[in-house]
């Protein structure tokens, strides 16, 4: 579909022997750039603690708004700078780097535990249970998810687990949909009907035999979905109705500095470049796996 | 055609009663939703008065059962914030949000069309590459941040555009990009894919060895037939845009639909959020609904299936 998957499959196609996995990776750019940069936020959210120069809540209300170190009047104590209340910001994006990681994890397990358990029960047995379980994903795919969220988390009241819990509720249905059609691609192959005629148990032949084959498909929707729950808190604590202060999300950075804006560009450049540049990178990720497991990608 | 039209429409009404329900009990999480409405340090009377007057003491089906009838007969209850029917509050604003809607997703296949034929035109060029990015790039941005930098450009920097009201068209201009550009990588794809498809087809390769000019083989012949896909994805499409437009419109203070439900979250006012989630639910599945009759229409091999 992409350009990486033409390349990689030209010049696949011009060697001898079919190129090994390791190869495969190594070739598709995307997957290379996409988890580079995932690394290294995921590595800035883990040493947090040992990498941010001060304490993330610390106010000091005599340093509010020093601009970054590359403006005039920036100094290297706060290298990106502080935010209208004098808490350095450079402290505060890693920090946020870890709600916005530990929000697209969280709700990608949770929903997609719901939505491949929904999806693989669907396919597998198909019948009054498919038509149940259809019914619900194209229940679901009629409410807007933003208008739910947005209302739930306002009426449970904002913290960082309501958000993970109303997005992990509401985001299976892509997890039901790809879970499905895919289950329903290998219910009727070969090695499927052999463990059913071994006499495996039904959990044993889903969790045996069919979910490790669905697994790449399970493994790019993984990366769909935790993208979009990153988006989804950020606009949420954005809107002031997701994450709630002092808690250094990066949507909510953008929320509090949007009044300086004018005068202080830096202090929502900043925190949305980053959010940019995480979504980025993990959009790439997926996009270069999908090309990997993808049957023309192997050429 | 008409059993399939009919299974589809009974599909459609039972999907919507199911979302009633759901609309219907989103806002009993809270629990009691008297002690909300009287707000913090109310007296336990007021709350019993408020739990009588609205209703709130009857058992939950039947309340869903009265709001339910009174909901088909266009009495949604009146705003607990603004004090009027949440009927009339709804459908003045609908208009600014269903024209937002539109626009957006005019905007989207303006810029989405020209680059997914041209990428699929010149497949694998500098070009194709460039929409790739183009499209990587745009479903990265935070359509608050993207707000946000749009405002700096057009509204500080140049001063060509109103930061935020309703009053002309120029307070629509860049909600509409806001909006607008989010939806467009996902139909540049589908149109690139589709085109793809479509140039490698026997019936397009007999066009071009009749001599036809190209621009009559790519746009009357191949394109005909890639826009089949992309009519079911423009209904879907268009049901997130009204849904995004809580966001873009609470950023640019656009006087809409998505503006009065962040309103009426913030205010806590139930029966205008009631009403906004199963309008934009019941507005989706008409648009799904409308899409799946079109495309049974274009592509018989649906209707039988």
């Amino acid at each position: 579909m992409t350009s990486a998957t033409a390349s990689s499959g030209t010049v696949a196609a011009s060697l001898p022997a079919p190129p090994g996995l390791l190869r495969r990776i190594w070739r598709n750019k995307a997957v290379i750039v996409g988890f580079g940069l995932l690394l290294l936020i995921l590595l800035m959210a883990i040493f947090a603690p040992w990498l941010a120069p001060h304490d993330p809540y610390h106010q000091d209300l005599t340093n509010r708004t020093v601009p970054p170190f590359w403006h005039d009047g920036g100094t290297w104590i706060h290298p990106l700078g502080t935010d209208p209340l004098g808490r350095d910001y450079l402290s505060r994006l890693l920090y946020g780097a870890r709600i916005s990681l530990l929000i697209g994890g969280a709700v990608a397990v949770i929903s997609g535990f719901i939505g491949t358990t929904m999806g693989m029960l669907a396919g597998y047995f198909g019948g009054k249970t498919d038509m149940v379980v259809s019914f619900m994903i194209t229940t679901r795919l009629s409410m807007p998810v933003i208008l739910v969220a947005l209302a739930t988390v306002a009426l449970l009241g904002g913290s960082l687990w309501v958000v993970i819990m109303v997005l992990g509720l509401l985001k299976w249905d892509r997890f039901a949909v790809v879970m499905r059609s895919a289950t329903q691609q290998v219910r009727s192959l070969d090695y499927v009907a052999a463990a059913q005629a071994a006499g495996a148990s039904t959990p044993r032949v889903l969790l045996g035999e069919v979910l490790p084959n669905v697994l790449p498909h399970l493994v790019v929707v993984v990366t769909l979905e935790a993208a979009s729950a990153i988006l989804l808190e950020a606009a949420l604590s954005f809107l002031g109705l997701g994450v709630q202060p002092p808690l250094p999300s990066w949507g909510l950075m953008i929320s509090e500095a949007k009044s300086y804006m004018f005068f202080s560009f830096w202090l929502i450049a900043i925190p949305g470049t980053l959010l940019a540049l995480l979504i980025f990178s993990i959009n790439l990720a997926g996009d270069g796996l999908r090309d990997l497991f993808s049957p023309e990608g192997r050429a | 055609m008409l059993v399939y039209i009919l299974k589809r429409l009974g599909l459609a009404l039972l999907v919507a009663l199911a979302v009633s329900i759901i609309a219907f009990l989103l806002l009993r999480l809270s629990g009691d939703p008297a002690i909300a409405i009287a707000g913090e340090g109310a007296q336990e009377a007021d709350i019993a008065l408020i739990r009588t007057t609205y209703g709130f003491d009857r058992p939950l089906p039947v309340q869903y059962v009265d709001w339910l009838g009174k909901s088909l007969r266009g009495d949604f209850g009146d705003s607990i914030y603004f004090k009027v029917p949440a009927a009339s509050l709804i459908f003045d604003k609908l208009q600014t949000t269903l024209l937002l809607g539109f626009l957006a997703l005019a905007f989207a296949l303006a810029i989405s069309v020209p680059l997914g034929v041209l990428a699929a035109i010149y497949r694998n060029s500098w070009l194709d590459r460039l929409c790739l990015a183009i499209a990587v790039i745009g479903q990265a941005l935070p359509n608050f941040f993207f707000a946000l930098l749009l405002i700096m450009l057009f509204s500080i920097t140049l001063r060509w555009l109103p930061v935020s009201g309703s009053g002309s068209w120029a307070h629509f201009v860049m909600p509409t990009i806001d909006l607008g550009y989010y939806a467009a990588p996902a139909f540049m794809r589908l149109i690139r894919a589709g085109m793809i498809e479509v140039l490698d087809a026997d019936y397009i390769r007999t066009a071009r060895a009749k001599g036809l000019p190209t621009s009559t083989v790519v746009f009357k012949h191949a394109l005909r037939n890639a826009v089949v896909p992309v009519v079911a994805l423009a209904a879907v499409q268009l049901g997130y845009l009204l849904g995004g437009s809580v966001v873009v419109e609470t950023i640019f203070a656009l006087d809409g639909l998505g503006y009065l439900a962040y309103q009426s979250i913030t205010y806590k006012d139930f029966p205008v959020m009631q009403t906004i989630v199963l309008l934009l639910s019941v507005i989706y599945v008409v648009l799904t609904l409308a899409s799946d009759i079109v495309n049974a229409w274009l592509d018989p091999r649906i209707r039988v299936a």
